[in-house]
């Protein structure tokens, strides 16, 4: 059963003539990498699965029904996204923003009840910014910023993750903590779906992997099937050197 | 949770009724908190009181007192609503060009030799033709985002000032000094002062339920997408509430100036930026600054009455520099 698919999905990029119509099916249990150079059109198949942006054509399902049928409200119940930029422009507590995760779950007359404020307060132990729960977020850094971001999804409790570069700013210790919570969630049940620039942290903690040329082209399938030096030094336009450490390949560019 | 919300809203409550209170008091005739109390149960059928006590409290006092709590109410709702619009903490109800809008109206109408209710009602055309103006202009042929919503605007604003000079320098002398209250705003000329506090508390009503999807609102539109808000028609609810509740403040009272700006931006430095406990809390806190404010004006250089606007620029200036120049 899959809990989000594309059928014949060609992403709105401006610019581009066509692609690789894609025919994603994306199970509960599975974690996804999406992996392509600057511009290919990562995020906005990150928004285009999460019925924000339209497509140039084709559909996408949540639950074996069109999204785009869907109520705002409803898929955010099923389905979280972690932004790669964030307006944290306006004033707001590290608290007030993780409890906002609650809103798809509560009516507009409630507010949120203990067992929410747990919720948030269990996602920001999670993500090792509980000392920073009264802070606006506007004075902390930007790894701190990006676990804030990922504890409101965590407090929200999607089936599906969609999450655009979720590693960005974090220092070494906690990408390997936010890649180590990725997996928990899919061994949950969770289906995953990650933007992710690192090809060592793909090849690391994916099991599927989809690469996204700048051409609109596409291929997916399991991460051996796809993690090949040659597919990737095409994708990237760039030589690569691959050894194995720790059971899994390392990926690392070579100069010319 | 109630807790959290009652308490801050008690004590601004308490607040509200202690400033309408000095608000009947004091004046060219001191009034006791007693005789206002007598005044009270003799207009409920109870006791005698003082006729002259129970015209100036009844007939002079309050219905002035009223308007100045709900046009304060009104500024500082639209002025927290227009920041969480624009994602802005520095936005005023008066951004957008509103209130030059409503002065063009009321210029005109008073040039034109017509009074009151034709003033009032020319203030509000001119104040919701702006609206329109704006936000057409900044939807252009893609959508808008703030930021040009911002600059447009401001520009259309620069405009209207540039229209209420001409028509002051056209104007004839002895209509000035009635022209230049009203641009400063100015509550002599508020009469009933029920409408706007009806709508004052008619928002406040409709705006607590949607107070959550203003938080998410704040955090950037596709984060409250993605969080379950209809984005679009929540951001035209906010633009035309807004602009509505600004549109029947100027009415009231003329353009006052710094209560939008100044008290939602105290709130949220006390109490925390939740909209669902800072809308209502506006609506009091604004009140109560307005209601003390014009207190003063009438009182300062009495018998000469100032326009309220002047005070609460004056009180308002320093306080928003104080507030810029702390948060770098």
């Amino acid at each position: 059963m899959s809990v989000l698919a594309s059928h014949d999905l060609i992403i709105d990029v401006p610019g581009r003539e066509g692609g690789t119509p894609l025919n994603l099916t994306i199970e509960p249990g599975q974690k996804w990498g999406v992996l392509g150079p600057n511009g290919a059109g990562k995020t906005t198949l990150l928004h285009t699965l999460a019925g924000l942006h339209a497509p140039r054509s084709g559909q996408v399902s949540l639950d074996d029904q069109l999204i785009s049928q869907l109520r705002r409200r409803h898929i955010a119940q099923r389905l979280g996204l972690v932004f790669q930029d964030r307006q944290d422009g306006f004033p707001a507590t590290v608290l007030e923003t993780v409890l906002i995760g609650r809103h798809p779950y509560l009516s507009p007359w409630q507010m949120e009840g203990a067992e929410d404020y747990a919720r948030a307060d269990a996602a920001l132990e999670r993500l090792d910014v509980a000392h920073l729960r009264d802070r606006l977020v506007s004075t902390l850094s930007g790894g701190e910023r990006q676990r804030v971001a990922i504890a409101t999804v965590l407090t929200q409790a999607p089936a599906v993750w969609l999450a655009d570069e979720p590693t960005n700013h974090l220092d070494l210790h906690h990408q390997s903590a936010v890649m180590g919570l990725m997996a928990e969630q899919a061994a949950e049940g969770k289906a995953v779906i990650m933007c992710l620039h690192d090809l060592n942290l793909a090849a690391r903690w994916c099991d599927h992997i989809l690469l996204l040329y700048p051409n609109g082209e596409a291929c997916w399938g399991s991460r051996d099937n796809m993690l090949v030096p040659s597919a990737l030094e095409n994708l990237y336009r760039q030589r690569l050197a691959v050894v194995e450490v720790d059971g899994a390949p390392v990926f690392v560019p070579i100069k010319g | 949770m109630l807790a959290r919300l009652g308490l801050p809203l008690s004590l601004l409550l308490f607040a509200a009724l202690a400033s309408l209170l000095i608000a009947l008091g004091v004046g060219s005739a001191q009034i006791s908190p007693g005789q206002i109390w007598e005044v009270a149960l003799s207009h409920i059928g109870q006791g005698e009181g003082d006729a002259l006590a129970r015209t100036m409290v009844m007939e002079l006092r309050l219905p002035r007192a009223l308007s100045a709590f709900a046009v304060g109410g009104l500024l500082a709702v639209a002025g927290a609503l227009m920041q969480v619009l624009l994602r802005n903490p520095l936005a005023d109800p008066y951004v957008l060009g509103l209130s030059g809008g409503a002065s063009i109206g009321a210029l005109a109408a008073m040039l034109g030799g017509l009074g009151g209710l034709a003033i009032s009602s020319s203030a509000f055309g001119g104040a919701l033709f702006s609206t329109f103006l704006v936000f057409g202009l900044a939807h252009g042929s893609g959508g808008w985002t703030p930021s040009r919503l911002l600059l447009t605007g401001v520009v259309v604003a620069a405009g209207w000032g540039a229209v209420i000079t001409l028509m002051l320098a056209m104007s004839p002398a002895e209509r000035l000094p009635g022209m230049l209250y009203w641009l400063m705003g100015d509550l002599s000329y508020a009469r009933t002062p029920w409408p706007p506090l009806l709508l004052l508390l008619a928002t406040c009503v409709v705006l607590i339920p949607l107070g959550r999807s203003l938080n998410v609102l704040a955090r950037g539109p596709q984060q409250a997408a993605a969080l379950g808000v209809a984005v679009r028609p929540l951001e035209w609810c906010i633009y035309i509430v807004a602009s509505l509740l600004t549109a029947a403040a100027v009415t009231t009272a003329g353009s006052i100036g710094f209560v939008g700006l100044v008290v939602p931006h105290m709130l949220r430095l006390l109490l925390g930026n939740d909209q669902r406990l800072i809308l209502p809390a506006c609506a009091l806190a604004g009140g109560t600054l307005l209601v003390l404010a014009d207190t003063l004006a009438r009182t300062m250089i009495a018998p000469e009455q100032l326009p309220v606007g002047v005070i609460t620029a004056l009180l308002g200036v320093p306080t928003f520099l104080f507030l810029l120049y702390r948060s770098r």
